[in-house]
């Protein structure tokens, strides 16, 4: 008997290997320096804490996955679901926090809408700031880092820069920009960070924020151990540039070009690297705002998108009274994905204006 | 069941103004951070729709069609300003807790709501029923939307003072770590939402079975 030459099947022909599953564990795997460094600088504590939101998590999950009989527990979305709560609290959170958050994230931000794909914001996002606005003190209060911990004055490690610096400004300290803010408080610096300030002129704080020897979040003190976790997903072609590239400058440039107004430093006063790598905006830019389900489809909505998540990243951090400007902006944005999915539709191939024109005209 | 007794427990449950009718829904989330005020709001709501359903059912052949609703709005307005002026007198703390809640108790669509579509139609001992049941109803639903956010969202329970006891109740550990969004204005509308889904899908259970 010979075997049939020919198979006849339906479309797709071409299949990748690529599933819910391999790309949620590639943004895990591109999450670990991050995690690392955090784990490092902030010690064994920030493991535990990472480990229960884990935990919970996929608890909640499979119970969840169990009453609407679908299996999705290791498709690694609840557990990126949980790292992203765990590298979003600070490392000396009490433990039914990360607890809370993360049966939030779980139950009402994706389940109750219907599972992984339906829901219309960021699950780890909402968890975060439905803990935040519960438990305001315990989320913003902070631990020094390693290496800076014999330096920095306890009055300052439990807070974060961005925090000072606002607490300052709003205070009355005018007329400087926030590095140096920070050193008129005595906020230390890494001899590490120091040695390259001299080398390059750029501020030594804002060395130390890119490589994460500041007081935060566990996952998001590391602007370099992110910027790795993210080239590598976009060379593994998980994401594309444009959200978090957008997101990034658009951020910069209006914090540089009016970031200086709030402390008197007038137009273009502002710091253009420091407030890239201060606060969670790399952890947001890369792994959040470039979730798949919560942004938009087109590359022309994706830049509107993150444009906004800029610009509202900009207004709540110069302008606003509250932190967490990051985390409220892109939740933000994310209610207007489906507006700007809806009036925002790629070109159809082979359409031209007169093509529509003439249709339009035809059904006139 | 007889007939009566129908009208009356209707609103209980079956058709709960808040969670089936979907009625009233302004106060039940601007009120509902405290049971106290839950507590307060439902007997103003109970006084005003028993009386404009009595007043209303009483003159349902004498108000002319064409100006119905705005002789409904005299009426009930009439009743707001008396219950309005009585908790100001006795209740004070609660009428402050109230705020502009209790004055726009004429503008509550349940008792509208029932005016039209209950008592222009039936009569007085009916609409008396149908009042008390809504009412009751309302109370429920109300109460037990502020316990809940109250219990998590600042830790205690709030009743009114009598004799030695000061009227709170604190919850021993959700009051030193309150879940705080519940008692702020997303916490009205998680509650509400998952309370609308919990009882939606328990009578439809009920239906399949």
């Amino acid at each position: 008997m010979n075997k049939p030459t020919l198979t006849v099947s339906s479309s797709p022909h071409l299949h990748a290997k690529t599933d819910t599953a391999s790309i949620m564990w590639s943004v895990s795997i591109a999450l670990t320096p991050a995690v690392l460094w955090g784990v490092y600088v902030f010690g064994i504590r920030s493991l535990l804490v990472l480990g229960v939101s884990i935990i919970t998590a996929m608890v909640c999950e499979y119970f969840l996955g169990r009453l609407y009989k679908e299996s999705t527990l290791w498709d690694g979305s609840a557990f990126l679901t949980g790292l992203l709560v765990g590298m979003n609290m600070s490392p000396s959170i009490p433990l039914f926090i990360p607890c809370i958050a993360s049966v939030f994230a779980i139950f009402v931000a994706k389940w109750v809408f219907g599972g992984l794909g339906a829901n219309w914001a960021n699950p780890a996002l909402s968890g975060r700031i439905f803990v935040f606005f519960s438990f305001t003190t315990p989320m913003s209060s902070f631990v020094a880092p390693r290496t800076l911990a014999s330096v920095l004055p306890d009055a300052l490690s439990s807070a974060t820069p961005l925090s000072l610096s606002k607490t300052a400004v709003s205070g009355g300290t005018l007329g400087l920009d926030g590095s140096s803010l920070l050193s008129s408080m005595g906020y230390p610096a890494t001899d590490l960070a120091q040695n390259i300030s001299a080398m390059t002129g750029i501020s030594a704080f804002t060395i130390d924020t890119f490589l994460g020897n500041v007081a935060g979040c566990i996952g998001e003190v590391s602007s370099l151990a992110l910027l790795i976790g993210g080239i590598y997903l976009l060379a593994r072609q998980i994401i594309t540039w444009h959200i978090p590239v957008t997101y990034l400058l658009s951020t910069a440039l209006l914090s540089w070009m009016f970031g200086g107004i709030p402390s008197g430093l007038g137009l273009f006063g502002g710091s253009f690297l420091s407030s890239m790598f201060s606060g969670g905006l790399m952890l947001g830019a890369i792994f959040m705002a470039t979730d798949y389900v919560t942004s938009p489809i087109s590359h022309k909505g994706q830049f509107v998108y993150a444009i906004g998540c800029g610009f509202f990243t900009f207004l709540f951090r110069y302008f606003g009274s509250m932190p967490e400007a990051v985390s409220v902006s892109i939740l933000l944005m994310n209610i207007f994905t489906p507006m700007i999915d809806r009036y925002i539709i790629p070109r159809k191939f082979g359409d031209t204006r007169e093509l529509r024109k003439k249709q339009k005209e035809a059904r006139a | 069941m007889n007939k009566g007794s129908k009208e009356l427990t209707k609103g209980f449950f079956k058709e709960n103004p808040i969670f089936v009718l979907m009625l009233g829904l302004c106060p039940v989330l601007g009120v509902s951070t405290q049971v106290s005020n839950a507590i307060g709001m439902s007997a103003g709501v109970l006084f005003v729709l028993l009386f404009s359903n009595i007043i209303i059912s009483g003159l349902r052949h004498v108000i002319p069609p064409s100006i119905h609703i705005p002789a409904y709005i005299v009426v009930i307005a009439t009743l707001v300003t008396i219950t309005e002026m009585v908790m100001h007198a006795f209740v004070p703390a609660v009428y402050s807790a109230l705020g502009v809640y209790l004055p726009l108790i004429v503008v509550n669509c349940i008792i509208l709501g029932r005016a039209e579509a209950f008592a222009s139609k039936n009569t007085i001992v009916d609409s008396i029923l149908d009042a008390l049941g809504m009412a009751i109803g309302f109370a429920l639903g109300l109460t037990l939307i502020a316990l809940i956010r109250e219990l998590f969202g600042s830790g205690t329970i709030t009743l009114f003072p009598m004799g030695d006891f000061s009227g709170v109740i604190n919850i021993p550990w959700f009051y030193d770590n309150p879940i705080r969004v519940l008692s702020l204005a997303p916490g009205a509308l998680l509650i509400m939402g998952f309370l609308k889904a919990f009882f939606d899908w328990n009578s439809s259970r009920k239906k399949d079975r």
